[in-house]
C-alpha cells in the first residue's frame, strides 16, 4: 500500500507522483482529496487527487514544494512508501450536463482540475479550459488538459508561453465570446479570488476548490473553516468546492497564513538538515 | 450481571472469611484514601507526566478494606459496563491483584483507561453504600480500578480473557474510540472475527487525540489495545468506512454486522465577530495537534501556537484539558471563560481542582462577545460581558443572562473554543437509509443500540451527541450483546 510507482518532475518545484492505493483508486471521484503523512513525526496535510487508474490501482498526486511536508513527500523515490494516506475525502464535484463549462487552473491547480474537466467532458458538456502560470516552466499538464477540452488557452504572466496576461484575461475573453453556463476555478487563493470577482461580474455560477489548512480532514478539527455566504463551513466535509461568489476569500487568505511563522522556522531547520 | 452469579461469587469461602475478618465499624472508620499527585510546580512543566501517581499496595489494600462487600452492591448499578465491583475490590483486599484485574476484564475492555478518566463520583461511587447510607465519602472505586489494572500491566503477567471458539462471522466497527473498542472486546470474546476501522493513522479515537497524556498516558492506551490484539481483534488505520470502501463493499467481503462509533466530529463555534481570526481554534484542533501529532515536541512537523495569554472558552473536561495543556506549553496566563458559575461546570471536580492548583484562572459568569486581531489577522484581544444566573432553563441549570454595562476587554494571543461538538456527518452521509435526528445523531433503539438499518448498531457520541468514555463503552457493550442476538436469530432463520 502507498508505494510510489513513479515520479516525474514538471519543474524544480512541481512533481507528479503515481502512488499505489487500489482502494482509493477505485472509490475516488473528481474533486476528492486525500490526507498524507510522511514519517512518524510528519504532519497531516491534504492534496487533491489529480487522477486515478482503478485497473492498475494507482492514484496521481501533483505536489508543489512549499514547505517541510511537501519537501519530504518529494524526497521519496519510486519504491518508497508514503507513511499514511487516507481518502477519498471531501464532497465530489457536482458533475452534470449543463452546456458550456469554463475551467480555469492556476499553477499546480491544473492537476486537480484535470479529473473534473474529464468528467464534465464525458457528461456531454463543451469544455473550455484556461491554464495559467507565472512562466513557461510552470505550465503543467498541457497535453492532458487539451485532451479533455474543446479549447485550451494558455496564459503566462511574463508572456514566455501562450498569451501574456493573468488567468482572468483569458477567461474574460471567452466569457465575452460565448455563453458560459458554469465556471470552475482551482489555483492559488488569490487567483481564485480574482477569477471569482470576474465571473460574478458576468453572473456566471462558479465553483472554487479550496486548499485550506487541515489536520484530520474528517471534520474534527475545524482548522479548515471558511465563511461562505456569511456562514461557517468546514472545507473538509462540506467542501472542498463552494460557490465562489459566496466565499470570503480575504478571510481565507488570512487563515492560510495562520502558521506562517511556525512554517518558516520549520523550513529553515529542515533546509539546514539536508 | 446475573444476580445468581453475583450471589455465588459473594458466597465463596474466601469472601465470607474476608468479610468476617474486620468489624463493620472498623471498616467504616477508615478515612478515604487520598490520591498521591505530582506537585503542581513540577507537573506544569511536562505535557506527558501523569498528575495522579496511583495508589501503592498498602494504600490500595487499606482502601479496599473499607468496602463492605454489600449483599446488594448498589455501586454496580452506577457502572455502565456492569463491572463486578465487590469482586475486584475484595481481591485487592486479600492481595490477589491479578485476580482483581481479571474481574475487571470480565466486562470492561479498558480498565486502566476507565480507572483514570471515568467520572466515578457521578457513577459507581455515587451509588456506594457509604454515600447512600452513611453520608460518608465513597470507597475510591476508581482509584482501586486503576490500581488493579496498573498492577497487572507492570507485572508483565497480563491475563488475556478467554474467547469463544471462532464462529467465522465477520463484524466491523467504524471508529476506534471507547465505544468501538468496548464493542470489539465483547464481540471477540463471543467468537466473532472483528475488524476495527479507523480514519486516523492511530487507533484509540478520543483516547489518543483528545485526552492529554498528563491524564491518560498513551502507553496505557497502547497496552489495552495490545490486549485486544492478542484476543484477535484486527485493526485497520487510514480507512474511512463509506469512503475508502463502501458498506456494500464490506458486506461483499462477508461483514455481517457494523458498529458505528464514529464520534463527535464537528467542533462548535459561537458565531461571534472575529472568531475566524488566526489564533482562535477549537479544542479538538488544539488537542489533536498536541496529543495526536505531538506538536509541542521539537522533532514534530506539526505546528502549534504556544500562547502566552490563553483564553479557553467552556467549562467541560475538554476545556480543562485544553487550558492545562496551554499552561504546560508555556502560557503565562491560562484562563477558563465560562458563562455560568463554577457550580454548573460540567467538568469533573478533580479536573477543576487540578487546574486551580496549577494556576489556571477561572473567569466564571463571563461570555465572549467579539475578537480583535493585529494587522496580520492574529487575535490579540477579546471583548466579553459579565453574566448573572436567572431562571432555570431546559437543562435544569440556571440560565446565564448578560449584565447590562458589564462589558470589558481582555488581552489574549490564543483562544481555544471548547463549547461542544456536533455529530460527524461522514458516515450518515454515506447511508441514505440511516435514520438520523434533527441534530445529526444516529437514531437507535436505546435498549439495543440498533439503528434503522438492522445490521447496523451505533453508540458513543455519534448517538449521544457528547458523552463520556464510560457511557460510550456501555453503548458498545450493549450493542455487542444485541448484535450477537440479532446475528444468531438471523442465521437461525436461514
Amino acid at each position: 500500500m502507498n508505494k510510489i510507482i513513479s515520479k516525474e518532475y514538471f519543474s524544480d518545484k512541481v512533481v507528479k507522483l503515481v502512488v499505489e492505493n487500489p482502494l482509493i483508486a477505485r472509490s475516488r471521484k473528481p474533486g476528492n482529496f486525500v490526507i498524507l503523512r510522511i514519517g512518524e513525526k510528519g504532519e497531516r496535510f491534504p492534496l487533491t487527487i489529480a487522477g486515478a487508474d482503478p485497473v492498475k490501482g494507482t492514484i496521481t498526486l501533483v505536489v508543489q514544494i512549499v514547505g517541510v511536508s511537501s519537501s519530504k513527500l518529494v524526497a521519496l523515490e519510486p519504491g518508497d512508501h508514503i507513511t499514511d494516506l487516507v481518502g477519498p475525502l471531501g464532497k465530489p464535484t457536482d458533475i452534470r450536463k449543463i452546456g458550456t463549462v469554463l475551467a480555469a487552473g492556476g499553477g499546480v491547480g491544473v492537476a486537480p482540475l484535470l479529473p473534473i474537466i474529464e468528467a464534465f467532458k464525458k457528461a456531454g458538456n463543451r469544455v473550455v479550459t484556461v491554464i495559467a502560470a507565472r512562466n513557461k516552466d510552470l505550465i503543467i499538464l498541457e497535453d492532458e488538459a487539451k485532451k479533455w477540452s474543446d479549447e485550451l488557452i494558455i496564459m503566462t504572466d511574463d508572456g514566455s508561453y501562450g498569451r501574456k496576461g493573468l488567468v482572468t484575461a483569458g477567461m474574460e475573453e471567452i466569457i465575452l465570446r460565448e455563453k458560459i453556463d458554469e465556471c470552475i476555478v482551482i489555483g492559488p487563493a488569490i487567483m481564485m479570488k480574482f477569477a471569482s470577482m470576474l465571473t460574478k461580474k458576468y453572473n456566471i455560477p462558479t465553483q472554487a476548490s479550496l486548499n485550506s489548512i487541515m489536520v484530520d480532514g474528517t471534520g474534527m478539527c475545524g482548522a479548515c473553516r471558511v465563511s461562505v455566504g456569511g456562514k461557517l463551513k468546514f472545507t473538509c466535509v462540506e467542501g472542498p468546492e463552494f460557490d465562489a461568489h459566496q466565499i470570503d476569500f480575504d478571510e481565507m487568505l488570512m487563515r492560510l497564513g495562520g502558521y506562517k511563522e511556525e512554517e518558516k522556522k520549520a523550513n529553515e531547520i529542515y533546509s539546514q538538515k539536508i | 450481571m446475573n444476580p445468581d452469579i453475583l450471589k455465588e461469587e459473594r458466597n465463596k469461602e474466601w469472601r465470607s472469611e474476608l468479610r468476617s475478618r474486620i468489624k463493620a465499624k472498623e471498616r467504616t472508620n477508615i478515612p478515604r484514601v487520598k490520591m498521591p499527585e505530582l506537585e503542581p510546580e513540577i507537573r506544569v512543566k511536562y505535557q506527558n507526566r501523569e498528575v495522579n501517581k496511583g495508589l501503592d499496595v498498602a494504600q490500595a489494600q487499606r482502601e479496599a478494606s473499607r468496602c463492605m462487600d454489600c449483599a446488594n452492591p448498589t455501586c454496580m448499578e452506577g457502572c455502565p459496563v456492569s463491572i463486578n465491583i465487590p469482586k475486584f475490590i475484595k481481591n485487592i483486599e486479600r492481595g490477589e491483584f491479578l485476580e482483581a484485574a481479571a474481574a475487571l476484564k470480565e466486562t470492561s475492555s479498558l480498565p486502566a483507561v476507565c480507572g483514570r478518566v471515568c467520572p466515578q463520583e457521578k457513577q459507581c461511587e455515587a451509588h456506594c453504600f457509604y454515600v447512600d447510607k452513611l453520608k460518608k465519602e465513597a470507597v475510591a472505586i476508581g482509584y482501586l480500578e486503576r490500581f488493579a489494572a496498573d498492577f497487572e500491566r507492570d507485572s508483565g503477567k497480563s491475563n488475556i480473557p478467554g474467547t469463544a471458539k471462532p464462529n467465522r462471522i465477520k463484524v466491523a466497527t467504524v471508529g476506534s474510540g471507547p465505544s468501538a473498542l468496548s464493542f470489539a472486546g465483547d464481540m471477540v470474546k463471543l467468537g466473532y472475527d472483528v475488524t476495527v476501522f479507523e480514519a486516523l493513522h492511530e487507533i484509540g479515537g478520543v483516547l489518543k487525540y483528545g485526552i492529554p497524556e498528563f491524564r491518560l498516558p498513551n502507553s496505557v492506551v497502547d497496552f489495552e489495545l495490545e490486549n485486544l490484539k492478542k484476543m484477535g481483534v484486527k485493526f485497520q488505520t487510514n480507512f474511512i468506512v463509506g469512503r475508502t470502501a463502501s458498506f456494500d463493499d464490506l458486506k461483499a467481503q462477508g461483514f455481517k454486522g457494523f458498529f458505528i462509533g464514529s464520534g463527535a466530529g464537528l467542533p462548535r463555534f459561537m458565531d461571534i465577530p472575529g472568531e475566524n481570526y488566526n489564533g482562535i481554534m477549537s479544542s479538538n484542533e488544539y488537542l489533536t495537534r498536541v496529543n495526536l501529532m505531538d506538536a509541542s515536541s521539537d522533532n514534530s512537523d506539526t505546528p502549534v501556537i504556544k500562547g502566552k495569554r490563553v483564553a479557553v472558552v467552556g467549562g467541560g473536561n475538554t476545556a480543562m484539558d485544553s487550558v492545562r495543556t496551554a499552561l504546560r506549553l508555556g502560557a503565562e496566563r491560562a484562563i477558563i471563560i465560562y458563562r455560568r458559575s463554577e457550580a454548573e461546570m460540567p467538568a469533573r471536580i478533580e479536573e477543576v481542582k487540578h487546574a486551580k492548583e496549577e494556576g489556571v484562572e477561572f473567569m466564571t459568569l463571563c461570555n465572549p462577545l467579539e475578537y480583535f486581531a493585529d494587522s496580520k489577522g492574529r487575535v490579540n484581544k477579546m471583548r466579553l460581558n459579565k453574566m448573572e444566573l436567572g431562571e432555570p432553563d431546559a437543562s435544569g441549570r440556571r440560565r446565564p443572562v448578560p449584565m447590562e454595562g458589564s462589558e470589558f476587554e481582555l488581552d489574549v494571543d490564543l483562544v481555544i473554543v471548547a463549547v461542544g461538538v456536533s455529530p460527524n456527518p461522514l458516515v450518515p452521509s454515506c447511508l441514505p437509509d440511516l435514520k438520523v435526528s434533527r441534530w445529526g445523531t444516529i437514531v437507535v433503539d436505546e435498549e439495543k443500540m440498533q439503528s434503522s438499518i438492522p445490521q447496523m448498531f451505533a453508540g458513543g457520541d455519534i448517538v449521544r451527541g457528547g458523552a463520556t468514555v464510560i457511557l460510550a463503552m456501555g453503548d458498545g457493550r450493549k450493542a455487542a450483546e444485541n448484535m450477537h442476538l440479532h446475528l444468531k436469530n438471523h442465521s437461525a432463520n436461514h
